[in-house]
C-alpha cells in the first residue's frame, strides 16, 4: 500500500507538459485549484474533468498511475463523504435509526459530498500531474522563483525551496522504508490487519519506532552529505540551468486562459 | 523442504516501473542443507527469499515449505512465518523495544507462548549468537552495529524457525564481525540437523568457506545450481554473469597455468596453505 503513494514521484518524460518552465507550471497549478473551488454547475465540472483528463493525455503520464496515487487517500475520501453525507442541513431524503439517534441523509448532502468528492479526487488528479511531470529540482528551483520577491522581507525563500524538495524527494523512500520495516516485522510475527483499534495502534509501535529512529539518521546523513559538498544555503548560489520560459509556456498559458475563460462562460451562461 | 515450480514475480505490475524480478525458478531444497545465494545486485535474491515465508506472493507459479501450498489462498500464514525465519539486510534497523531481551522476546511472544517459554527461548538464542547476560537489559540502541545484528538475529531464531533465512547477514561488518556471523551459522547447521538455513551473500570467500550448497541467481533466474565445488570450478561462467570464485582460487588457478600442479577445488585460504605446503614438500623432497 505505501507503494502506491505517488506525490512526489516523477516520471521522467518528454511531454508538453514536462517541457514547461517549473514556476509556471506551479502558477497554473495554484489557479487550476482554484478554479476547481470555485466552479459550480453540473456542466462545468464536466469541462474541468474533460480538460484534466486531456492534460493526463498530452502529459503521457500513465492513467492507471494517477488512479493508483488516489487509492491511498481512500480513506479520506470516504470521511469527508460520510461526514457530508450526514451533516448537511436539508430536506431528509432516508433517515437511519440508531439506537436514540437518527442519522439523516438529506438530498443536499448528498449533493455536497459529491461536490467535495469531486474536489479532492481532481486535488490530488491536478497537484500529482505537477509532480509526475516536473523533477523534484525543477521543482524547488520553482519555488524559490516565486518565493524569491519575499526574499526582500528576509522570508528564508531558499531555505523553503530546499525543506519542500527535501521533504517531498524523502516520501518515496520513506515509503519504501516503512514497506521493509513491516515486512522484517511481519515476519517476526507481528500482525498489522487484524484487531481492534486498540491493537492495532499498539501494534504500530515496532513499525513507528524503527521508522523515526532512520529518519533521524537519513536527516543526519544528508546533512553531513551536503555539508561535505559545501551546501551553505541559498546566498550567492548561481545555477548551471537557468529556467527561461519559452515558446511552450507561452502555448501552455494561452491554452490555460481560454479553458478558463470557457469555465467562466459556462458558469455565466448556462443556468441551473 | 523448499520446493519453487515456476515462480515468476513481477514488480509493480502495469505500471512504468514495471519490472520482472524473477523468472521461472524452479528449485528444491531438502532439510538440514546450509544453502549460500549468490548473484549480482538486482538478481533477484531478496525477492526470491521472500517468497520463501509468503511475505511476497509469487505472481504466477507455485512455492511449497514442508508440503503446504504457500501460494493458496487459504494457506495458513501465520505458520508458513513460523516455520520460516527471515533475517532481512541490515535487521539491525528493525530494533524497537527498550531492552534488548525484550526485542528478542517480541518473535516469541507473537507466537502466544507462555512466559517461561519465552524467557527459556531468549536466553538460549542470546547464548547462540553470543549476547552476553549484561546485554540483556540493555536498550539495543546503545549497541554497536555488530551487537545489533546478533540481537536482530537472535530475535528470529528465538521463534525455532525450521527455516532459517539470512540476507547478507554479513554486509556491512569487520572481519572480525563477519567470522563470527559465519561461525554461528555454522554452529546453528550443525546443532539443528533438519533446519534448512540459507543465506545470500556477496563474498564469494564467505560462500566457499560456509555453504554447502549454492545457488547462482542471474537477472532473475537461477544460473546454476549444485555443490561448492560444482560451482566454483565454473569461473568462467560466473566471470560472464558478473560473479568471481574466491580470490585464493584465483590465485591457485593462475598457479596452475604456471604449471604447478595443485588441485582444482581449492577455496579457501586454508586449502590453499595445505595444498601449497604439500606441493613445496614435495618439491625438496626431489
Ligand atoms: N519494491 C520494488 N519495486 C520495484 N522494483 C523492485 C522493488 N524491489 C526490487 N525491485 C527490482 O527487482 C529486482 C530484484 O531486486 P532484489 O532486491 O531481489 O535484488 P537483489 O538480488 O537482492 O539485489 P542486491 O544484491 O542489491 O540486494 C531489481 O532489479 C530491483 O530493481
Ligand atoms: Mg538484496
Amino acid at each position: 500500500m505505501f507503494k502506491d503513494i505517488i506525490i512526489g514521484q516523477y516520471i521522467p518524460g518528454n511531454s508538453p507538459l514536462h517541457r514547461m518552465n517549473a514556476p509556471i507550471k506551479i502558477i497554473l497549478t495554484i489557479f487550476y485549484i482554484i478554479i476547481l473551488f470555485f466552479i459550480n454547475n453540473p456542466i462545468s465540472y464536466l469541462a474541468f474533468a474533460l480538460y484534466t483528463f486531456i492534460l493526463v493525455l498530452v502529459s503521457k503520464v500513465p492513467l492507471k498511475m494517477i488512479l493508483k496515487g488516489i487509492r491511498p487517500m481512500l480513506w479520506i475520501f470516504i470521511f469527508t463523504a460520510v461526514v457530508n453525507l450526514f451533516m448537511t442541513p436539508g430536506e431528509t431524503v432516508w433517515s437511519i435509526p440508531i439506537f436514540k439517534f437518527t442519522l439523516n441523509i438529506t438530498s443536499e448532502g448528498i449533493i455536497q459530498g459529491a461536490k467535495m468528492l469531486y474536489r479532492l479526487f481532481f486535488l490530488i488528479t491536478g497537484t500529482s500531474l505537477l509532480t509526475l511531470t516536473t523533477s523534484p529540482l525543477q521543482l524547488t528551483d520553482g519555488i524559490e522563483t516565486l518565493l524569491r520577491p519575499l526574499s526582500k522581507i528576509k522570508v528564508p525563500s531558499h531555505e523553503i525551496a530546499m525543506m519542500m524538495t527535501i521533504a517531498i524527494r524523502f516520501i518515496p523512500t520513506l515509503a519504501e522504508e516503512t514497506d521493509k520495516i513491516m515486512k522484517a516485522q511481519t515476519a517476526r510475527g507481528a500482525d498489522f490487519e487484524s484487531g481492534n483499534i486498540i491493537r492495532r495502534a499498539k501494534a504500530m509501535v515496532p513499525l513507528l519506532i524503527p521508522l523515526f529512529v532512520s529518519a533521524f539518521r537519513r536527516a543526519d546523513e544528508l546533512a553531513t552529505a551536503m555539508e561535505a559538498r559545501c551546501y551553505r544555503g541559498g546566498m550567492g548560489r548561481t545555477k548551471m540551468k537557468e529556467n527561461k520560459a519559452g515558446i511552450i509556456d507561452l502555448k501552455g498559458c494561452t491554452i490555460f486562459v481560454i479553458a478558463l475563460l470557457v469555465l467562466i462562460l459556462l458558469e455565466i451562461l448556462v443556468e441551473f | 523442504m523448499i520446493k519453487a515450480e515456476n515462480v515468476c514475480y513481477v514488480y509493480q505490475i502495469g505500471m512504468p516501473f514495471e519490472r520482472q524480478a524473477l523468472k521461472n525458478i524452479n528449485l528444491e531444497i531438502d532439510d538440514g542443507s546450509l544453502v549460500a545465494i549468490i548473484g549480482h545486485t538486482g538478481s533477484g535474491k531478496s525477492t526470491l527469499i521472500q517468497h520463501f515465508n509468503a511475505l511476497v506472493k509469487p505472481t504466477s507459479g507455485k512455492i511449497e515449505i514442508d508440503g503446504i501450498n504457500v501460494t493458496s489462498k487459504d494457506a495458513d500464514l501465520k505458520l508458513v512465518r513460523r516455520k520460516v525465519g527471515i533475517v532481512f539486510q541490515y535487521p539491525e534497523h528493525q530494533l524497537f523495544e527498550e531492552t534488548v531481551y525484550k526485542d528478542i522476546a517480541f518473535g516469541p511472544k507473537n507466537m502466544g507462548l507462555s512466559d517461561e517459554e519465552i524467557d527459556r527461548r531468549v536466553r538460549e538464542s542470546a547464548k547462540m549468537l553470543g549476547i552476553k547476560e549484561k546485554h540483556l537489559e540493555k536498550s539495543p540502541f546503545d549497541l554497536s552495529g555488530g551487537q545489533k545484528r546478533r540481537v536482530a538475529i537472535a530475535g528470529v531464531l528465538a521463534m525455532r524457525p525450521s527455516v532459517l533465512i539470512l540476507d547478507e547477514p554479513t554486509a556491512g561488518l569487520d572481519p572480525k564481525g563477519r567470522d563470527d556471523i559465519l561461525e554461528i551459522i555454522k554452529k546453528l547447521h550443525e546443532k539443528n540437523e533438519k533446519m534448512i538455513i540459507i543465506f545470500v551473500s556477496h563474498s564469494m570467500e564467505d560462500v566457499a568457506k560456509t555453504a554447502e550448497k549454492v545457488i547462482v541467481m542471474n537477472e532473475g533466474h537461477v544460473e546454476m545450481m549444485g555443490t561448492v565445488d560444482e560451482v566454483f570450478s565454473k569461473s568462467k561462467k560466473l566471470q560472464e554473469i558478473g560473479l568471481d570464485v574466491p580470490q585464493i582460487t584465483r590465485l591457485t588457478n593462475k598457479l596452475k597455468d604456471a604449471g604447478y600442479d595443485l588441485p582444482d577445488n581449492i577455496y579457501t585460504v586454508e586449502e590453499a596453505a595445505e595444498a601449497i605446503k604439500k606441493l613445496a614438500g614435495g618439491v625438496r623432497n626431489v
